[in-house]
């Protein structure tokens, strides 16, 4: 990348890059499990969930996180019903 | 006293290690120690060459392994130094021919020879691999600033403590310091912080070393001459013999006019 650009605050450089990419690649690299097999573990805990109340399938995330000592799996599942409230709709 | 045995390893293929096997040896032979490099590289043998050593060699590591000659015939005595040998791999077998328990058998015959046992691994982490690390008592894990030889170190140093041989010690070998500098390569820091080991040497990249294979002279052996992957060689041998030898920083700080040339050229 360019100076200027660097200057500008405009990209990141490719070492950055390089260093992001590999923490995101050994993450899975140790923790054995395909990066594709979480968007299966995805749809199975919204199925899971989805039975018993509403949540926002389009905003489930499932992620792998890493630390020195353990890799645990994270799931963010946003319920429906409790925003909806709280914007004093409906619950759909 | 008995000898260390230093395994040199990657994962990835081409990163250096064979390289840093001749240095090392070198290095430490020019200390002092008595010293055997092992190529355990079967069927592409290299470090003959890269030692100079290739015009002599009669017996190699398989047939000592089978018998054919004594442990003794098989070492090649460098003239150059007078207590560093090499023992050559065999160039027409498969990695087969050797067994982890014929490394760790015949490892056990040189301790009490030698200082430093220093065994030259094949890429890859399958029989080659198991052969060079099973008579370890340190493995150092070779690799470059670049993804994929990275993520393969990564690999390896959770072999090496599978196969309790860890904790592996890094060599970041071909840093250049003016990409550091520019963002555009990985610094030691970065690797560091990735990989979460211990750091024994940064070897920088070195134009020298290619004229020192071409001679068949381990760059160690070419002389001081200042600030060069010899001196980085160097500073990894005194490291093992437990001398608090400081990093040198590669990273080539980039000033005003570099950077006005750098936007210049467009890059
Ligand atoms: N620091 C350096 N600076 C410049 N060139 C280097 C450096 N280190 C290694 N090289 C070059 O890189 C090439 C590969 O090195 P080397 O043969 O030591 O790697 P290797 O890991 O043993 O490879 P293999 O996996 O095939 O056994 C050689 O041409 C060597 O001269
Ligand atoms: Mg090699």
């Amino acid at each position: 990348m360019s100076w200027l650009d660097r200057l500008l605050g405009k990209n990141e450089t490719s070492s950055q890059m390089a260093k992001q990419r590999l923490q995101m690649v050994l993450t899975y690299d140790r923790s054995d499990l395909p990066p594709g097999l979480l968007e299966v573990i995805k749809d199975d805990i919204i199925q899971v969930i989805a039975k018993h109340t509403a949540i926002d399938t389009d905003k489930v995330v499932v992620h792998l996180e890493q630390n020195t000592q353990e890799n645990r799996l994270v799931a963010e599942i946003p319920l429906l019903a409790a925003r909806a409230r709280r914007n004093g709709a409906a619950s759909k | 006293m008995s000898a260390q045995i230093l395994t040199i390893t990657s994962g990835k293929g081409g990163v250096g290690k064979t390289t840093v096997a001749a240095n090392l040896a070198a290095a430490l032979a020019m200390m002092g120690k008595r010293v055997v490099a092992i190529d355990a590289d079967i069927g592409l043998r290299n470090l003959d060459v890269v030692m100079g050593l290739e015009n002599r060699i009669v017996y190699d590591l398989v047939d000592v392994v089978e018998g054919r000659c004594r442990l003794r015939q098989a070492m090649i005595k460098d003239k150059r130094q007078p207590e560093l040998y090499l023992i050559p791999a065999a160039q027409t077998r498969d990695k087969n021919a050797v067994s982890p328990s014929d490394m760790v058998l015949i490892c056990d015959q040189l301790r009490e020879e030698m200082d430093y046992v220093i065994i030259d691994s094949p890429a890859g982490i399958e029989r080659g691999f198991r052969n060079a690390v099973a008579p370890a008592d340190k493995v150092l894990v070779v690799t470059n600033p670049e993804v994929s030889a990275v993520r393969d170190a990564d690999r390896i140093i959770g072999l090496i403590e599978a196969e309790e041989k860890g904790p592996g010690q890094l060599i970041l070998n071909r840093v250049k310091p003016a990409m550091v500098g520019r963002g555009d390569m990985l610094s030691v820091d970065d690797v560091l912080d990735i990989l979460a080991v211990e750091l024994l040497g940064v070897i920088p990249e070195d134009e020298r070393i290619l004229v020192a294979s071409n001679q068949g002279l381990p760059l160690v052996m070419h002389g001081v001459n200042g600030a060069s992957a010899g001196e980085a060689f160097r500073n990894v041998a005194r490291r093992l013999e437990g001398e608090d030898v400081p990093f040198v920083e590669l990273v080539q700080k980039q000033t005003f006019m570099s950077r006005l040339r750098a936007l210049m050229n467009g890059q």
